[in-house]
């Protein structure tokens, strides 16, 4: 942490110089083979990327936390899913009907709810029977999955409230909701990990566990409380996303978690655990978004986004390591 | 002495839990259904593994060389695209196709091998990152179109996918092949032990002057020849392909060689082991379709599973069941 060289500048500052390169490049690009009159810079333009990156970004933040401590979570594609049909389909209970508009908070605390009580079996099962976060994740995604299916078979859960859509597009100076709930938990999850005793601990048990174990932290509830609030982080994208749209697919959500994994290690979190930053991984999602949005107006194929997704994903990683040659991590082999 | 003995077997037991649990298993659904264990069924549910099964034997390799390979879905759906649109291409025609396709798809498994065995990176993000380029060169190369085979009566395409010989389907007869090729080729060969040293302890590996790189390129290469196989099962059996029709697969085909018994860290597991990881999912799925119950039950049942086998593993190897975790 003290020691702040170039090379530490050029990696924390890497994702930010690749979005204004993007900005450029797409700008410049645009004005030659865009089909739309706007510019890509548009005002309007950067606040529905933000929305638009919203979904992923609010998970991508909890992957980086999760990251961070050293686990990995693939299961929150099917948490966002299985949050998203509790929401909607407690909206259509007999019960609530009897709630008026006051249903639509009690919806959204059992989505969020359904979300913690998810992440909760995962870091359960992480912490009391020792099976790696990887393995114990990608069972969760098959299982978690399942229970979509298995809550309302193959057919889309659906529930239309004029209210929660009203809500779910409100905007305070145009930024929507959607996009205020990223920032907010941008602000809130940097201020968990930069400024409170558990942030720290998180990246102290990511970087070295058993150096953790032996200065007395108790790894296994951190590891808990992370899992549980990348549920719940889960669950609020999926409130987030479908309060607007109201209705939702058993499929939704898959390969979610492959993109925000992704963000955060375009974002400079390391796989290994122990070091990474959330404002990074905004960045991350930023840039990515950026990048969809940009080869759509230069009028690319929706399919090339892929391709170039995957290769500046290993780009960056060639770089990275290039960048760490010099440093500690070469003896380590 | 009794209990020493009792101990013995107990370990025995944990560590062949997962073929224990198989055996289990079956006994238990054939005497519920008769129809669980005839012929039929049991070729049909094979023959359904087969092209998961085909991919799982490629990736046991790569695991087993301490990596992972996540890029094996979008491959397979790259290959079938490929072989399908070759084959419609006169120039081609299936008989050039078929090792066109198997060239291509093993050039994508070499850049891999390439990236993680020569340049280090790290394979979970290299194979993450081809799983998306693989996808967008495949929506590239199709246009975004399915392919299909326009006159699938005047081809001999089909015989990978719908042909028997002896009464045996015919991609039963190239999994249980490739199965024992591979599986000579890592029990018996100084290569095959190459890729466990090297998954084992790499440090280790290198100081006995084993090249690791070339080791581990040659893990990917045998699992794009694996996937191209898959590929080629999968469009032979359908005669036509969507662009998605490999995707998701990655996940379920490490699922079943976790369950097979391969460490993630590396240097464990066995050819066996992963075909009785995939004939375990294969067989569950069937069994609870027998039971009348819904396709997506197994989704759960396979979770619980795959916990419960890696979770017994470990137990029996640290010796306690609760992990010594604070």
């Amino acid at each position: 942490m003290q020691r702040m060289n170039t090379t530490d500048l050029i990696k924390g500052g890497a994702i930010w110089g690749f979005i204004v390169l993007e900005l450029v490049f797409f700008s410049v690009a645009g004005s030659f083979w865009s089909l739309s009159e706007s510019a890509f810079m548009d005002f309007d333009n950067m606040l529905l990327l933000l929305k638009q990156s919203a979904p992923i970004g609010i998970i991508a933040v909890g992957m980086t936390i999760i990251m961070i401590n050293g686990n990995i979570d693939l299961s929150v594609g099917a948490t966002f899913a299985l949050s998203a049909v509790v929401m909607l389909d407690s909206m259509n209970w007999p019960i609530m009907a009897g709630l008026g508009d006051w249903a639509i908070p009690v919806a959204w605390l059992l989505a969020l709810l359904t979300g913690a009580v998810l992440g909760f079996i995962n870091g359960i099962i992480v912490w009391k029977t020792g099976v790696d976060a990887f393995i114990v994740t990608l069972g969760s995604m098959l299982g978690f999955r399942g229970l979509v299916f298995m809550y309302n078979g193959e057919n889309p859960t659906f529930h239309l409230n004029w209210t929660m859509v009203d809500i779910a597009e409100w905007d305070a100076l145009g930024v929507e909701t959607p996009a205020l709930v990223l920032i907010a938990v941008v602000v809130v999850a940097w201020l968990i990990m930069t400024r409170t005793v558990h942030g720290r601990n998180a990246y102290a048990i990511g970087n070295n566990r058993e150096a953790a174990v032996n200065a007395g932290l108790r790894v296994g509830p951190h590891m808990l409380i992370n899992f549980v609030i990348i549920g719940t982080l889960a669950a609020l994208s999926a409130v987030a996303f479908y309060s607007a749209s109201g209705s939702v697919n058993p499929n939704d959500g898959m390969l979610f978690e492959l993109w925000a994994i992704t963000a955060v290690v375009l974002g400079g979190t390391k796989l290994t655990g122990g070091s990474g930053s959330i404002i990074g991984t905004f960045g991350g999602v930023i840039a990515i978004q950026l990048l969809r949005k940009g080869l759509g107006h230069i009028g690319a194929d929706t399919e090339t986004v892929n391709l170039v997704i995957g290769s500046i994903l290993i780009a960056v990683l060639f770089l990275d390591r290039q960048l760490n040659r010099k440093g500690q991590e070469e003896l380590k082999v | 002495m009794t209990n020493d003995r009792l101990g013995k077997f107990a370990g025995v037991l944990a560590r062949q839990g997962i073929l224990v649990a198989f055996i289990l298993f079956m006994i238990g659904f054939s005497l519920w259904n008769a129809r669980f264990i005839s012929v039929e069924n049991v070729f049909g549910v094979v023959r359904s593994s087969a092209i998961l099964g085909v991919m799982a034997l490629g990736v046991t390799f790569v695991v087993i060389g301490g990596n992972l390979d996540l890029s094996v879905g979008s491959l397979m759906s790259f290959s079938a695209i490929v072989v399908l649109d070759l084959h419609e291409n006169p120039a081609f025609g299936p008989a050039l196709a078929i090792p066109a396709m198997f060239a291509m798809t093993m050039a994508i498994g070499a850049l891999n091998g390439f990236l993680v065995g020569y340049l280090r990176l790290n394979s979970l993000i290299v194979t993450l990152g081809m799983l998306s380029a693989i996808h967008g060169l495949t929506l590239t190369y199709s246009g975004g179109q399915n392919m299909d085979i326009a006159n699938q009566q005047a081809t001999w395409f089909g015989i990978f996918g719908r042909g028997t010989a002896l009464g045996i389907p015919i991609p039963v007869l190239i999994f249980a092949g490739l199965a024992a090729v591979l599986a000579i080729l890592l029990a018996k060969t100084p290569f095959g032990r190459k890729v466990y040293a090297v998954g084992g302890n790499e440090v280790a590996a290198t100081f006995s002057g084993i090249p690791r790189a070339r080791v581990v390129f040659f893990t990917y290469l045998i699992s794009s020849f694996c996937v191209a196989t898959a590929g080629l099962i999968q469009a032979s059996r359908t005669m036509g392909a969507q662009n998605t029709v490999g995707q998701g697969l990655e996940l379920e085909v490490l699922a079943a060689v976790i369950l097979g018994g391969a460490s993630l860290l590396g240097g464990s597991g066995t050819v066996f082991k992963t075909v009785i990881g995939v004939l375990i999912l294969g067989f569950i799925q069937n069994g609870l379709l027998l039971a009348g119950l819904e396709f997506y039950v197994q989704f759960v049942v396979t979770w619980i599973i795959i916990i419960l086998a890696v979770w017994l593993d470990i137990a029996a190897k640290r010796g306690r069941l609760w992990s010594p975790i604070a």
